[in-house]
């Protein structure tokens, strides 16, 4: 019963992180792209705590663990690329 | 424990909504920051809470270790989201202003100002 | 040293499968900790971290502050931030504020209890520790403490200063 709601809750997240893309496609600047990015990095952290749930296993979490992350290390790069200063 | 699973997916789910919907609402990149990092943190947070009362049933009825080694890792990946989601947005910010990008429809802009003072003074002492 | 605890105790939490713990991955756990503590100092030699001292007290303040007063916070902003999506009412701008804070721990915290606090977003920080502010619904082009983030700062300097 569980495993039924994640898996629905997981196409829904799944759906939202597509649909970000047209921001991210659109975004009038720079910036507003980065932002939709980092939407979409949450997304697919949330996406894949709950696919850990479904499929029982734990290093799904620890991916998300390393993703989350990275995604910040990606995060501050293009800030800092905004900035002007790489 | 289903009715907990439940209700924190729905809660997650319906804050997730909002903040993509707030990517297309808002007017500027500072607005669009707060839907997007407040909501989406919050959202993942409670998938989250979704995915710990799961493991904390199936703990209670199996009684196998895996789903304790499951919440403690969602645990740290809930406190690594929270801490980098927010610095993230705080990089991000500082950085679309630095690049000259005003607040749209700003009743006050300090930062401008502030920056506007400096920016003379430093042209004085050269 | 604490650097050197933490890391030695997140490898092990991270590794930690059901069972008991190896002895290689203790060893391990040693040297991902020492390579991390001596990355951390050589790469804040320049500019040290200034960070208040640790004790056990301020750990448990600071689980008391996340699960209290931070968690209603985060809450609030979010059913707050929710109604903005919905009515679409804001009247956003940049204020500035100094809470007089002085290491960069609590500066850290403070930012980061804003950003995720109702209505507000950190935008900068100046070396003086003023505080730059977007606000979605500007109250007051001058506001105090207690308006921007209630008990925040009171707690940001309880913890980490």
């Amino acid at each position: 019963m569980s495993i039924m709601i994640f898996i629905f809750a997981a196409a829904v997240v799944a759906v939202l992180a597509i649909g970000v893309v047209g921001r991210l496609a659109a975004g009038p600047t720079v910036p507003d792209r980065a932002v939709a990015l980092d939407t979409m990095n949450t997304f697919v952290i949330s996406l894949m705590m709950m696919l850990a749930a479904v499929y029982d296993s734990v290093v799904m979490v620890d991916i998300a663990i390393v993703y989350a992350a990275l995604s910040f290390v990606g995060t501050m790069f293009i800030a800092r690329f905004i900035e002007g200063e790489v | 424990m289903f009715i907990f699973v439940a209700i924190f997916v729905l809660i997650g789910l319906a804050f997730n909504l909002l903040g993509a919907i707030s990517l297309y609402r808002f007017p500027d990149v500072y607005t669009r920051l707060h839907g997007a990092t407040k909501c989406t943190t919050f959202g993942t947070l409670f998938s989250m809470f979704a995915v710990v009362a799961y493991a904390l049933g199936r703990l209670v009825m199996t009684g196998e270790a895996r789903f304790g080694v499951l919440i403690i890792h969602s645990a740290i990946a809930a406190f690594v989201l929270l801490v980098t989601n927010a610095t993230g947005a705080h990089a991000l910010a500082r950085a679309a202003h630095r690049s000259g990008l005003m607040p749209a429809r700003a009743v006050v802009d300090r930062l401008e100002e502030f920056d506007e003072v400096r920016a003379k003074r430093e042209g004085a002492q050269v | 040293m604490f650097i050197f605890v933490v890391s030695f105790l997140m490898y092990l939490l991270l590794v930690w499968s059901g069972g008991g713990i190896p002895l290689i991955e203790i060893l391990i756990a040693l040297g991902v900790a020492s390579v991390v503590t001596v990355a951390f100092r050589t790469w804040n030699r320049e500019r040290a971290v200034r960070s208040g001292r640790l004790d056990p007290k301020r750990v448990v303040d600071f689980l008391h502050y996340l699960f209290g007063p931070f968690a209603v916070g985060l809450a609030k902003a979010n059913i707050d931030v929710a109604k903005r999506v919905i009515t679409g009412e804001i009247r956003p701008g940049i204020v500035k504020i100094n809470p007089g804070l002085r290491t960069d721990i609590a500066r850290t915290l403070l930012a980061d209890s804003i950003t995720l606090t109702p209505g507000t977003l950190t935008v900068d920080v100046d070396d003086d520790g003023t505080f730059f502010i977007h606000w979605i619904y500007v109250e007051d082009e001058d506001p105090s403490e207690e308006q921007l983030y209630g008990s925040f700062g009171d707690w940001a300097r309880r913890l980490a200063e």
